[in-house]
């Protein structure tokens, strides 16, 4: 078998989380990838250390230290003020070779990703990409990756024993984020990367930076398969009501009705609302593992024996061009979300 | 100016609906699923036609697979594609992605010059995205990811492409050679030609590749070259669901509706 660079004699016992930023904030996956860390960190007894890159964006550590990281790995560089796939690996390539960290997680975000699949080879280390949960074995100090494959329906444990460092990726919404505490310490440690001219092959032309949803986020979902004919206004309001947002399965998405960032499943968006209504969605089991996370789910499918209603919590067999509606005018009467709660405060 | 040359990255995959785990033996049954070209991959084929449209040149087709991958490949070929390059042993069997990427990079070895390497966003069965900047760290040459326009500079020094991400975009420029990989449903994979079939799918247009054929490190391919192994295989869990039924007029329904969402908020 061939080696990784870094050997697991030789390891630093810690969990590495990579510190995705941009424009002064860090992303919120990399949060939720301490907020986990920090909980299997305590359970095996090792620290929790963070890579951040970039450039003039050290007050950034002190977010980490409250997300629970013992320690920030801080890189500045001019030639890092973006991301450029060359340089970051470059990075990180020379941080983890000199601090060898057994465990290096990143979140599966377009950046992420190819940050991840660069630095692995370099490393030639193993990779457990998009996964949908992560144990540490405490007596191995293995680290456990679940991924789901074949659009959702299958689950893989898998593992590396023999490569360092453990790499992982996973996507954002799969964890939660957990604050360890407001005022915690930690230990700020400046690295010194070389980056000489010509390393970075990319060239950045052109940049807009768009609002961009974040479903990951939303409290309630509302979303439209092939069964809504593209009527997505229709959602959009109620979706609006509700203070919430409106996603999609794959169909409406490849047709143009909707933008992609919309799209939930498998290859699309994981979201955990608090409520998801579904609409005229059969159910394909790609979709299905985008809403398993949802406390509460309301399909509206003209078929009764659509796959969607053994996952949903309240199903309603009607065409979901006539229930929603009659639900958004309901709960415009009713004043939208804001006094749906209130009213629910009151019964308290 | 030498031709521009694109290699195209192409996988058969399971349709992701027909796939089960066996209970008894907890290994994946494949043979219940029919087989298809990884969609993301037509697109990054359809890129590679395109560009060969436009600029001339020619499309070799790469994959890695037993031999039955040999028929679908073909429809690469009766859509333009040029050549395909298949490399199949059962060596190469258990590869994760640094074997895979690896294996597919002393294929590119051996094919010889190129422009660029095109690969779909992701496969429908692994779903990572990892194999586009693999090959591109084995080749040591740049890579433009989840592209969904591109142009080549008229030299064909550069390639330019457009990004989305997060709502907006980016325009890259990487020098050539570069790994493209192409996000998904960007484009309409064209149909196939109807008189290029008969060449497709009967003429002496695949090369086959075993192990031996190429020059690789066995410690580096299949199962030994794979850092990440398998320790269990289950079908996922489904959270369990009231499944109640709500009856009545639309605007009965659309009152406990209300109720539950009110209560859930």
């Amino acid at each position: 078998m061939a080696q990784s660079l870094c050997e697991v004699d030789s390891e630093e016992p810690a969990i590495w989380v990579f510190l995705e930023q941009e424009d002064q904030a860090i992303e919120n996956v990399s949060l939720e990838l301490l907020s986990k860390a920090r909980q299997m960190a305590d359970e095996i007894g090792w620290p929790l250390v963070g890579l951040l890159m970039g450039y003039r964006i050290s007050e950034l550590a002190e977010l980490a230290f409250s997300y629970g990281a013992n320690e920030v790995v801080l890189a500045e560089h001019s030639a890092l003020a973006q991301f450029t796939v060359d340089g970051f690996t470059h990075a990180a390539y020379q941080i983890l070779m000199e601090r060898k960290p057994s465990v290096f997680l990143l979140g599966a975000t377009p950046n992420g990703r190819d940050l991840a699949g660069r630095l692995a080879v370099r490393l030639r280390t193993g990779l457990n990409a998009d996964c949908t949960d992560l144990r540490l074995d405490k007596g191995r100090g293995v680290l456990v990756s679940e991924v789901s494959g074949f659009g959702g329906g299958v689950l893989a444990l898998i593992e590396m024993q023999k490569h360092r460092p453990q790499m992982a990726t996973v996507r954002p919404g799969v964890f939660q984020v957990r604050l360890a505490g407001p005022k915690r310490n930690g230990q700020l440690t400046r690295f010194q990367v070389g980056i000489r001219e010509g390393l970075i092959r990319t060239k950045i032309v052109e940049q807009f930076k768009g609002r961009g949803v974040d479903l990951t986020q939303a409290q309630v979902l509302v979303a439209g398969g092939r069964g809504v004919d593209g009527n997505f206004e229709m959602l959009e309001e109620l979706a609006r009501l509700l203070d919430g947002e409106v996603g999609a399965t794959r169909p409406p998405v490849d047709e143009g009705h909707i933008e992609r960032e919309r799209q939930i499943g498998q290859t699309g968006v994981i979201c955990r609302p608090k409520v998801a209504i579904t609409c005229g969605i059969s159910g394909a089991f790609h979709f299905v593992v985008g809403i398993q996370e949802a406390e509460l789910v309301i399909a509206i499918n003209t078929d009764p024996e659509a796959p969607i209603f053994d996952y949903a919590d309240y199903c309603i067999v009607g065409d979901a061009k006539e229930i929603v509606p009659a639900l958004t005018e309901v709960i415009r009467k009713r004043g939208g979300a804001p006094s749906l709660q209130a009213l629910e405060v009151q019964h308290a | 100016m030498p031709e521009l040359h694109s290699i195209v990255c192409m996988k058969i995959t399971p349709k992701p609906e027909e796939i089960r785990v066996d209970p008894q033996t907890m290994l994946l049954d494949r043979e219940t699923a029919r087989s298809e070209i990884n969609p993301p991959d037509m697109n990054a084929l359809e890129m590679a036609l395109a560009l060969k449209d436009q600029h001339g040149g020619r499309v070799s087709v790469l994959s890695m697979g037993p031999p039955f991958f040999e028929p679908h490949l073909r429809v690469g070929l009766a859509m333009g594609a040029d050549w395909v390059y298949l490399l199949s042993d059962r060596k190469f069997a258990g590869a994760d992605t640094l074997a895979t990427t690896y294996t597919l990079v002393q294929g590119i070895k051996q094919i010889g010059e190129f422009d660029l390497i095109f690969c779909g966003e992701e496969s429908s069965d692994g779903a990572t995205g990892q194999v586009p900047p693999g090959l591109a760290e084995w080749l040591d040459i740049g890579q433009l990811t989840l592209i969904n326009r591109l142009e080549i500079s008229d030299r064909q020094q550069f390639a330019r492409g457009r990004r989305e991400v997060k709502g907006g975009y980016e325009i890259l420029e990487v020098p050539l050679p570069a790994v493209v990989s192409v996000k998904t449903a960007s484009n309409e994979p064209r149909f196939m030609d109807y008189d290029r079939k008969p060449w497709a799918f009967s003429g002496d247009n695949i090369t086959v590749w075993t192990s031996a054929d190429l020059d690789l490190d066995p410690q580096l391919i299949g199962l030994p070259g794979s850092p990440t192994i398998v320790t269990g295989l289950a079908d996922a869990p489904i959270r369990g669901r009231r499944r109640e039924f709500v009856t009545g007029r639309p605007d009965e329904i659309a009152q406990k509706l209300a109720d539950l969402i009110g209560e859930a908020l």
